[in-house]
């Protein structure tokens, strides 16, 4: 902006960078910064005390409010004040901390539609309790003109609020009929509609029946389905978020002047752009300068690093472990791999669509009857009575009794009561007719790297070494920042190993670290820097002098809970099969060690995604549970998929339910929730059917006074509640 | 009956009060954080100054 408002810049290279550093000291201007961490572990009043404390103790923070609901802590800060101090008092305190990406939560920090829904919930149960207090007045023998003045004052309050309250159910009713379909808000608002305009009729001819307090009852009972459907689905998505803002796209470009932070969005092709040791790389791009090892773990399944040099093309999400890269990008924004992975999700996702969950199917069913039913009983009573009000009358009790009250809160009651439960066990249901189609698995298929192992590596042959080799070789490796090298310190740490005294101590990015030892070369690293012919394991060579290099071994650390959760899934009755990018060997060690019959290495994700599709077709329901790039097409294409908080976006966006914890032990108790919670809605849609088959025939009867009708609906509504709740 | 003339309106007010006083605390954010308010309750640490 300021560039392009001054004048014609001159040749002057000093006046070229004035605007430049203006607006540098410009956008430092803001008075204060906030920052938003995510704290995944806080869970008490202790907790909240502790955070706030140690953030507050710090002079530069100007307030700090831990919000316990969303699991997060707001900020506000003097600008100098970064993040990662932030994270660093957070975690002195004991905490685990994320930063969260401001502008990616913006969405649901005020969730518009939620309130609107409980300001609308509050209004009809507001009118109801005062109509009901009339009401009562009326069904205990109020007689005449007091009956009239009861009835008016309740169409006076009633109105208003319907109008107010009801208008989502009109609104969707509306759309319904204009696209020329039936849904359940039809039915809704129809019974609605009726009840007040017969209501309005029978007061100003002074009759007795008056359906005002039903009318507003049936709108206060469905709001409050409306809006427990709402929570649930908010918490999901809110969580969500919070998981796609945790990862902050900022890249470090590369200009004429130095090195700039810039937004992921700015960069453009052929933009050079640099990634730091431990850093994601954010864009497709192909290497100019710098060597390195890259973790491909999160695309391809594989878990060795693979070598990075000039010339080589990197694809977004790649991890870059040891040396700095400088990178040109080739693709961005919609064109890179990611988002490519993307769109064939989008395409699979559009075939799980098509399921219909329950409700739906038990409306395709309800409405057209409920309509024809009333229709038939206004023609019978028009035809045997000949007296238009009364078949009027008779119609909308109908209409309010069989109005699927009971309906509209069977399904978002149990799914609330059902996530409420998954959710404190760490799991997040995001879609919603997820919980009935992991009802329905009958199918496990895991993914191995960053699934059902850590994606980090342990060390397994620690005691093939000397105290003195472990002594320099922990010294080596203390000096780098390599996942081999951090399992190798963190095993001889706990060996009680203390480093070896090393002069010279270098990093080669690429390839490990060197330094001298008593006069001698030490070296740790991969096999064809040390001289050693590689083998299939993933491992790391010490040579000292010149003698022959000795591997570690490393094998990929277990995720916690994994086997017990393969072992409980598997005697649930459940087929457990293995899919991995990761070498033969590898997964076939794997797949012995952790009690899997059934495994698939070296799988594309072509591969998998057609296996998945080939087990849906021989009618298995499959449950997917992967974290990987490679894995998006086949979480999608998976009848039910779940992928771990520390997936990739697109894996996370490709899935139905998120696993928020370190363990997979919460997974077999997911399956048997589901069963339970499918479970609850089949009886609930039975208790709303028994409830209607004992109430219709009076209202058809014209046994039906609009005591009965409220009582059936209140009692129907308040029963399915109950049952839901037995599930928590 | 004349008492319902008193007692209608002033049921009315009441609970159009009740409803006023409802709007007021969703629209200042009160049930922003309903489980850490119901923890903040145990601390022994004074709130003076609450989010606005």
């Amino acid at each position: 902006m300021t560039a392009t408002l001054r004048p014609t810049p001159s040749a002057c290279p000093a006046c070229v960078a004035a605007p430049a550093a203006e607006a540098l000291a410009e956008a430092a201007l803001p008075t204060e910064a906030q920052i938003t961490l995510s704290l995944p572990t806080i869970h008490c009043a202790a907790c909240i005390a502790d955070v706030e404390r140690a953030l507050n103790a710090d002079p530069a923070v100007q307030s700090a409010r831990v919000n316990l609901t969303r699991k997060r802590v707001a900020i506000t800060a003097h600008p100098d004040f970064s993040v990662d101090h932030a994270i660093a008092l957070v975690t002195r305190a004991g905490f685990e901390a994320h930063e969260l990406d401001a502008t990616a939560l913006s969405a649901t920090t005020n969730d518009r539609a939620g309130r609107e829904l409980l300001m609308r919930l509050a209004v009809a149960g507001f009118a109801s309790m005062n109509v009901m207090l009339l009401s009562i007045a009326v069904w205990s023998g109020a007689e005449g003109p007091t009956r009239d003045l009861f009835h008016w004052v309740s169409a006076a309050i009633v109105l208003p609020a319907v109008a107010f309250s009801a208008q989502p159910f009109f609104r969707n009713a509306w759309s319904a009929l204009r696209a020329a379909r039936l849904n359940m808000d039809v039915p809704i608002s129809l019974a609605i509609a009726l009840a007040l305009v017969t209501s309005l009729w029978e007061t100003a001819l002074s009759g007795e029946h008056a359906y005002f307090d039903a009318a507003i009852a049936l709108t206060f009972f469905l709001l409050a389905g409306r809006y427990l459907d709402h929570r649930t689905r908010a918490v999901a998505r809110s969580a969500a978020e919070e998981l796609a803002a945790l990862e902050v796209p900022r890249a470090w470009r590369l200009t004429e002047t130095g090195e700039e932070q810039v937004p992921v969005s700015e960069l453009t092709v052929g933009a050079l752009f640099r990634v730091r040791p431990g850093g994601r790389v954010p864009v497709d791009g192909e290497i100019v300068e710098g060597a390195s090892e890259l973790d491909r773990s999160l695309l391809t399944g594989e878990t060795l690093p693979v070598q990075a040099e000039p010339g080589r093309a990197v694809s977004a999400g790649e991890v870059n472990l040891t040396g700095p890269l400088v990178i040109r990008a080739t693709a961005v924004g919609r064109d890179t791999s990611l988002a490519r992975m993307a769109d064939l999700v989008a395409i699979a996702e559009s075939g799980r669509s098509r399921y219909t969950s329950l409700a739906d199917r038990a409306a395709k069913l309800y409405a057209p009857g409920v309509h024809i039913l009333s229709a038939l009983s206004f023609v019978g009573w028009f035809l045997w009575s000949g007296d238009l009000r009364i078949s009027l009358n008779i119609a909308a009790a109908v209409l309010i009794i069989t109005c699927p009250c009971a309906l509209g809160l069977a399904v978002p009651a149990v799914t609330t009561a059902a996530s409420g439960r998954l959710f404190r066990r760490g799991l997040l249901i995001k879609n919603a007719t997820a919980l009935e189609r992991l009802a329905q698995v009958d199918t496990v298929v895991f993914d191995k790297t960053g699934t059902l192992t850590t994606g980090t590596p342990e060390l397994t042959n620690l005691g093939d070494f000397t105290r003195k080799d472990l002594e320099i070789a922990l010294a080596l490796a203390e000096g780098s920042s390599h996942p081999l090298s951090q399992a190798l310190t963190a095993a001889a740490r706990a060996a009680g190993i203390t480093p070896a005294k090393l002069a010279e101590l270098t990093e080669i990015p690429g390839h490990g670290t060197q330094g001298t030892w008593r006069g001698r070369r030490v070296r740790l690293g991969r096999a064809s820097w040390v001289g050693a012919l590689p083998g299939a394991q993933t491992a790391a060579w010490l040579q000292i002098g010149d003698a022959d290099a000795q591997p570690f071994r490393f094998t990929d650390r277990l995720r916690e809970g994994a086997a017990e959760t393969v072992c409980a899934l598997q005697q649930a009755g459940h087929r457990v099969i293995l899919m991995s990018g990761d070498t033969t060997p590898a997964v076939e060690t794997f797949a012995a060690r952790i009690g899997i019959a059934e495994w698939l290495a070296e799988a594309r994700p072509e591969d998998k995604a057609a296996r998945i599709k080939a087990l849906s077709e021989s009618g298995a329901h499959v449950l997917m549970v992967g974290d990987g790039l490679n894995d998006t097409a086949a979480l999608a294409g998976a009848h039910v998929s779940i992928s771990p908080a520390s997936a990739l976006d697109a894996a996370r966006v490709a899935s139905d339910i998120v696993l928020l914890g370190q363990s997979l032990a919460p997974l077999p108790e997911a399956v048997t929730t589901a069963r339970k919670a499918t479970k609850r809605i089949r009886e609930n849609f039975t208790i709303a059917t028994w409830y209607n088959v004992i109430a219709v025939p009076l209202a058809v009867a014209g046994l039906c006074s609009p005591l009965i009708a409220a009582l059936a609906m209140s009692v129907s509504s308040i029963t399915v509640s109950l049952n839901a709740l037995r599930l928590r | 009956m004349n008492i319902l003339t008193y007692l209608i309106p002033i049921s009315l007010v009441l609970g159009g009060l009740g409803l006023a006083f409802f709007v007021f605390t969703v629209r200042s954010n009160q049930y922003d954080d309903p489980e850490g308010d119901a923890r903040r309750i145990l601390s022994g640490e004074y709130d003076d100054k609450p989010k606005r």
